[in-house]
């Protein structure tokens, strides 16, 4: 046994210790994906640029891999009253085609007469094709330390699908430059204990929160920072959660009302900020803090 | 059953880097619930990977190891096409094998 050498390197690859008190900075509020390269360089704070680093090094071995397997294997097996798989499931690029429907959603489907996100269009195929209810899908939609829902799965592992790949969200149907039209307008509208909007925050570059850098996400050049890394692995809590969760949670820090699970007003915010991003690279299901 | 563990084996000049990535909770017994109680522990204790019927590591693990760990480590002298085996247990007994092929 002495000619095999060993070297093991064990990563924190969450916050497993109760008592971490000093990890404290990784459970500020949100920080959006990787700036996409130099440009923002310049307004990165030491901490972004740190945690970068670590991001970097934990590319080819995230956690987010563990959920596209159970992923996959929920798509392939026959679940729900009806007994079937998704494999049927048609994220419009025809039924079953994976490679490059992540980056080409929200679009509009005929068949449901709506523009839908990628978890939209799941929980739709969960229902027409599986038998499954919406409501029962909307009653716990997001991680938690007990579950992990198994449209979060399903999404992270179509979302792996498309990994390298150019976003390209379009914007030919009429109902998608709606989406867009009324997106922005959520995007820009005022409201709240707070008077907030999203732009309050992510209308203006070099804006931070904390050590937070902040994405201007009306920019072509910054957009990309809210598709980057999404689905992502929470290092707080170790939680897998995707774009769904993410506008939830934007929604409640503005104080304002709950947003419906899968709804038209997430699909138009997410086809707002999605089409900001078109023709930059999705580098697939990341990490968070 | 526990969910399985992405493994990745990569051969370079006589040495395979192996990279580990395992579905567990990790619970500490440390944290407690919404009710107060606390979480039973719950984390993997031992972890073996083998190569040829050799043990190339053997690892004790213990409550500070992160949620849905990630292993690294290289050992000398696999090839490629050759098979890797690595396994964990817990506290609770549990217990999951899986294995790669060394690329």
């Amino acid at each position: 046994m002495s000619s095999i050498k060993l070297r093991a390197v064990v990563a924190l690859t969450g916050l497993a210790l109760a008592c971490a008190a000093h990890a404290q900075q990784a459970a500020a509020p949100k920080k959006a994906a990787a700036p996409p390269g130099k440009a923002a360089a310049e307004s990165k704070s030491a901490i972004t640029a740190e945690f970068d680093k670590f991001r970097e090094v934990m590319e080819d071995a995230s956690p987010a891999e563990l959920f596209e397997a159970k992923g996959e294997e929920l798509w392939k097996t026959r679940r729900g009253p009806k007994n079937a798989s998704l494999e049927q499931c048609d994220l419009g690029l025809g039924p079953g085609v994976l490679k490059g429907a992540y980056v080409g959603m929200p679009r509009y489907f005929a068949d449901a007469d709506q523009v839908m996100d990628v978890e939209r269009r799941i929980v739709h195929c969960m229902v027409t094709l599986q038998g499954y209810k919406a409501e029962d899908l909307a009653k716990n939609p997001f991680s938690s330390e007990a579950s992990t829902p198994d449209p979060v799965s399903l999404v992270t592992y179509v979302a792996g699908q498309s990994r390298g790949m150019k976003i390209a969200i379009p914007q030919k149907h009429p109902r998608e430059r709606e989406a867009y039209n009324v997106g922005k307008a959520i995007f820009n509208y005022r409201a709240g204990a707070w008077d907030f909007s999203c732009a309050s925050c992510h209308g203006e570059e070099g804006k931070r929160i904390r050590t937070q850098d902040l994405p201007n996400l009306s920019s072509k050049k910054e957009a990309i920072r809210a598709f980057q890394s999404w689905p992502g692995y929470r290092m707080t809590g170790g939680l897998m959660h995707t774009l769904q969760w993410r506008m939830n949670d934007c929604f409640r820090q503005q104080r304002f009302p709950e947003p419906g699970y899968a709804s038209e007003t997430i699909a138009d915010l997410l086809t707002y900020m999605g089409v900001n991003a078109n023709g930059h690279v999705y580098k697939g299901p990341g990490i968070k803090r | 059953m526990a969910d399985p563990m992405r493994i990745r084996a990569v051969a370079k000049d006589g040495i395979v880097s192996v990279k580990i990535l395992m579905s567990h909770a990790m619970e500490t017994g440390q944290r407690k619930d919404e009710a107060g109680k606390a979480v039973p522990a719950h984390f993997i204790q031992q972890v073996s990977a083998t190569w040829q019927g050799k043990t190339v590591l053997s690892a004790t693990w213990g409550t500070a190891i992160s949620k849905n760990p990630f292993l690294e480590f290289s050992f000398k002298g696999g090839q490629k096409g050759e098979k890797i085996q690595v396994t964990w247990t817990d506290n609770k007994g549990d217990k999951r094998t899986d294995e790669a092929t060394i690329n």
